[in-house]
């Protein structure tokens, strides 16, 4: 198991070494000098110019500049807005953990849905019911959540004004706060994603139900709940946890989006609005961060995986 | 030499036993055909998409307005109002010519999108199935480090230094989304490489090219025409997304994702502006969605998930 598990770390490396090399070729793909470029918004003095040139090494070969890069990235210096001055390091500390609670609570959201969906289409396969999620997952998956997002804004946060659409809530304020907050965004993210487990869960289950042991269980004379429950669901489970898990990485991307509609103060956020300021630093350094979280995701997946399915041993 | 490639991939899809005697072969294709025919949703399918198809090719004809006719003098109409089945936007105008012009970019740049990553992924994929060592481990490496980002972080991020123009949204999706194609076709490959035929056409001397494209290469395409159809999905759901950021293709053009991002500072007055783009994106992708799920069976079962 250790062996594994270091060994796997260790494949994440030359990972993480190509990510950072893309996330720096990303600031020399803009035509002409970039200097210049990420000035070109702004009023600046000469010497501020001169200070970018100097913290990028803009003046030196790429292979020196990536280097320096990279050396700050391991100080955990990752540099400074060039819009509002501060320390990119810090922004990003303040919004990660906001993108990283709208991600769990879509994943558990759309757990919530799809596993009971999933379940009972199985169960009740080729029924009316079993169409009925089939075709509601089908739309969920084919509905674009930007569209999504919209709908659900007016619909509950304008016309009815029953739930906030703007920005994190506050545990000091009340649960309720805290919540109603999470609502609507984590709905506009999680619909997709459950739809999709939900038509994973069906699969699996139909693939478990025709196994030996679920036969040996019901010849015994077990009673079907417990055959469902304690038989089939546990071994069904595996597919879908893993599913969901390399989901959760894909959550993170789709943060862009609902960030921006929710005004959610997340890293996707800070992204679109370093985006339209053109501020390539912070541009850089959070797809940089998007990356990492999505490295480390994998990461526990793949370790998480060992322990869920025992038959799986690496070593 | 090709008759070993043929043979092969027309055996394929007869089961775990198709060893490809005469009458199967001729029936395989016409089978996956009936397969195709008898999924009900994937001839709904088709029948949406060619719909959409029409809707692009003959935009000139069907729609009833010039989509970039301004008409100030006449903003947010409600849907059915004379002569705006769908209603106008902020500037007046015909919400449904714009759909009818939009379904040309989506359809155009899902193709395109498509075509660069498929191309690029098989011929990695091939050559780091085929050669394996030190080719397959710079590859795949490769493959991994792409893979890790977000997909569409990546998209996001290269758009906003490039500069968003339609160009380079086919571009980045496309140089964004071959690794699919890499892992699929190598693992194809690394399977096919040890059987008879290309054992067979080695020994009677073809090239590695020869090999690669003439022989393996199209036993790979039941797989590569299934997972093109929901990439068509996912690049076209991405274009809008580009667009609904403001990073994909600009105004005035009509494109459905850019005109979500314009209705969406105008919700309460014209929910018209939002309701219909998102239905049409949401229906296209549907519909190769359904053709997709109806290809997989009849071509590739053992896809089934």
């Amino acid at each position: 198991m250790l062996t594994y598990l270091v060994r796997r770390i260790l494949i994440a490396i030359p990972v993480l070494l190509g990510i950072t090399f893309i996330t720096f070729a990303l600031l020399h793909l803009t035509p002409g000098d970039p200097v210049r470029i990420m000035l070109a918004t702004e009023q600046v003095t000469p010497e501020v110019a001169e200070r970018l040139t100097e913290f990028y090494s803009l003046d030196k070969p790429w292979y020196v500049q990536y280097a320096k890069y990279l050396g700050n990235l391991l100080r955990g210096n990752l540099g400074v807005s060039i819009t509002s001055r501060s320390d990119i390091a810090s922004s990003i500390a303040q919004r990660l953990p906001n993108t990283i609670l709208l991600a769990f609570s879509s994943m558990l959201l759309a757990l919530v849905i799809a596993i009971p969906a999933g379940i009972v289409s199985a169960t009740h396969r080729n029924s009316l019911l079993d169409y009925t999620s089939l075709t509601a997952a089908m739309i969920g998956v084919s509905m674009p959540s930007f569209w999504l997002g919209l709908l659900l804004l007016l619909q509950f946060g304008l016309a009815w004004k029953i739930l906030p659409i703007w920005g994190v809530g506050r545990l000091s304020n009340g649960l309720w706060d805290f919540i109603s907050h999470l609502i609507l965004p984590s709905l506009t993210m999680g619909v997709g994603l459950a739809a999709l487990l939900t038509r994973l869960t069906r699969a699996s289950m139909l693939e478990v139900l025709t196994q030996d042991y679920v036969r040996t269980a019901r010849a015994k004379g077990l009673r079907e709940r417990l055959v469902l429950y304690r038989h089939a669901l546990r071994n069904a489970m595996i597919p879908v946890i893993t599913a969901a898990g390399l989901q959760l990485g894909y959550l993170l991307g789709g943060a862009v989006i609902v960030e921006s509609i929710f005004s959610w103060p997340g890293l996707g956020r800070l992204t679109i609005q370093a985006i339209q300021k053109r501020d390539l630093p912070v541009i850089q350094v959070s797809t940089l961060i998007f990356a990492v979280c999505f490295v480390i995701v994998t990461l526990l997946v793949d370790v998480l995986y060992t322990f869920i399915d025992p038959r799986i041993r690496y070593d | 030499m090709t008759r070993f490639g043929r043979r092969r991939r027309q055996s394929e899809g007869a089961g775990p036993s198709g060893d490809g005697d005469a009458v199967r072969r001729v029936s395989h294709r016409r089978r996956a055909f009936r397969t195709f025919l008898r999924h009900r949703l994937a001839l709904l399918g088709t029948l949406m998409l060619l719909s959409f198809v029409v809707c692009a090719v003959f935009a000139d004809h069907i729609a009833p307005h010039d989509p970039l006719e301004l008409n100030l003098l006449s903003p947010f109409q409600k849907p059915g109002s004379p002569g705006h089945l769908l209603g106008t936007d902020n500037f007046g105008r015909d919400i449904l010519s714009r759909l009818i012009y939009g379904s040309r970019i989506s359809l155009t740049v899902g193709l395109v999108v498509v075509g660069i990553a498929a191309v690029l992924g098989t011929t990695l994929g091939l050559l780091s199935g085929y050669f394996g060592g030190v080719i397959d481990i710079l590859v795949m490496r490769l493959v991994e480090i792409f893979a890790a980002f977000p997909f569409l972080i990546l998209a996001v991020a290269v758009m906003a230094v490039l500069g968003p123009s339609i160009y380079n949204v086919m571009l980045v999706l496309g140089l964004v989304n071959w690794p699919i194609y890499a892992r699929l076709v190598r693992s194809r490959v690394l399977t096919l490489r040890e059987t008879p035929f290309v054992e067979a056409a080695r020994a009677v001397g073809c090239s590695n090219a020869r090999i690669m494209f003439v022989h393996i290469l199209p036993n790979c395409t039941s797989s590569l025409t299934v997972t093109a159809a929901m990439s068509i999905a996912g690049a076209i759901l991405a274009t809008a997304a580009l667009g609904f950021l403001g990073l994909g293709v600009q105004p005035p053009t009509p494109e459905w994702g850019m005109m979500l991002n314009e209705g969406k500072d105008f919700l309460r007055r014209a929910p018209q502006m939002i309701t219909y783009p998102g239905v049409a994106i949401m229906l296209i992708v549907l519909s190769l969605n359904f053709i997709g799920d109806g290809l997989r069976d009849a071509l590739d079962p053992h896809l089934r998930g």
